[in-house]
């Protein structure tokens, strides 16, 4: 496939877009339909279709594996950190109304940070798993 | 035209899901298995569930389908043909098959606002999402507010899936290379 200029560049053109796609499902989450979940598996998906018909080897030299497999806890991480505002006003776990001026902005505040921690798990896992399934093709 | 439509996917989905059943070839199975996965999405487009849909379409038609073929690429890409007995399992598919038919008999229609599962929490998050959280798009409000505890929950399974696939296919190949090592020794 690494041969085939059609798909080369066909996916030069269509890779941004497809990230920003991923990015707009992102950040229009709370209008349209989409989140943290659908553009975490989009923006994996350009980096699989990147590995695809690029290789393996350019894929990881552009996205590192060893910082793919440590972005995994950091989106749990950063979703449950949310969260912990709230212990010292003395709220329940996750009540994002601490986090801004009035209730409502913090929880829309709260809403997309946590999207943003779902997005991060979520990409960096199928990530991982597709370089996982990589890796054990080539040995 | 909306029985229309979900007559031609639903028969679509029939047929493709004979097809996988009696196709051998596993590169096959897996083009129409992702082929499923777009059906399943457009019908649940046509349910209204946008959000499921599009999950579905990215992880079912795109990434599962990659890594399918990733896994192709180590096995042998046909199905080994068993010979088999086909009474039993025909008999558990027909019974369980039977008995989901016979438990659907009794769920309320699609769509009516006054059916037991739109009277009891739905109304408050239709009427005060916005409000509360900013959001006009209630799904959203409901799965990262409303339930942003089960959400962290659904959050975690996927890190632990990710964590143990990769100790499963990485810890393997470390066992493999000490095994190779051991035997040069």
């Amino acid at each position: 496939m690494r041969h085939d200029i059609i798909l080369r560049i066909g996916a030069k053109l269509i890779l941004p877009f497809i990230l920003l796609f991923a990015l707009y499902v992102h950040f229009h989450g709370e209008y349209g339909p989409g989140g943290g979940f659908q553009a975490g598996v989009i923006s994996a998906s350009v980096v699989i279709l990147y590995a695809l018909i690029f290789g393996v080897e350019p894929t990881k030299r552009a996205v590192p594996q060893g910082l793919v497999e440590r972005l995994i806890p950091l989106g749990v991480l950063l979703y449950a950190s949310v969260g912990l505002p709230a212990f010292f006003h003395g709220r329940n776990f996750l009540d994002y109304g601490v986090l801004g001026r009035d209730s409502a902005s913090g929880h829309a505040l709260g809403i997309l940070l946590i999207e943003t921690g779902v997005l991060i798990t979520v990409a960096s896992t199928m990530v991982a798993i597709f370089y996982a399934f990589a890796d054990r093709g080539r040995t | 035209m909306e029985p229309l439509v979900n007559a031609v996917l639903l028969t679509l989905l029939a047929v493709v899901s004979i097809a996988i059943v009696r196709q051998r070839s596993l590169f096959g199975v897996v083009v129409l298995a992702g082929i499923y996965s777009f059906l399943m999405a457009s019908v649940l487009i046509v349910l209204d569930a946008v959000d499921v849909a599009m999950t579905e379409a990215s992880v079912g038609a795109g990434i599962s389908t990659v890594i399918l073929l990733a896994t192709l690429h180590m096995t042998k890409s046909r199905e080994y043909p068993q010979p088999r007995n086909v009474v039993l399992p025909l008999f558990v598919a027909v019974v369980v098959g039977g008995a989901l038919v016979w438990g659907t008999l009794n769920l309320p229609p699609i769509g009516p606002p006054d059916t037991p599962i739109h009277m009891h929490t739905a109304p408050r998050y239709l009427s005060h999402s916005v409000k509360e959280t900013h959001a006009p798009n209630v799904v959203t409000a409901v799965l990262a507010d409303y339930r942003g505890y089960d959400t962290l929950g659904e959050t975690t399974v996927i890190f632990t899936a990710g964590i143990g696939v990769m100790m499963l296919l990485k810890g393997r190949r470390r066992r493999h290379n000490r095994d190779e090592a051991a035997d040069k020794t």
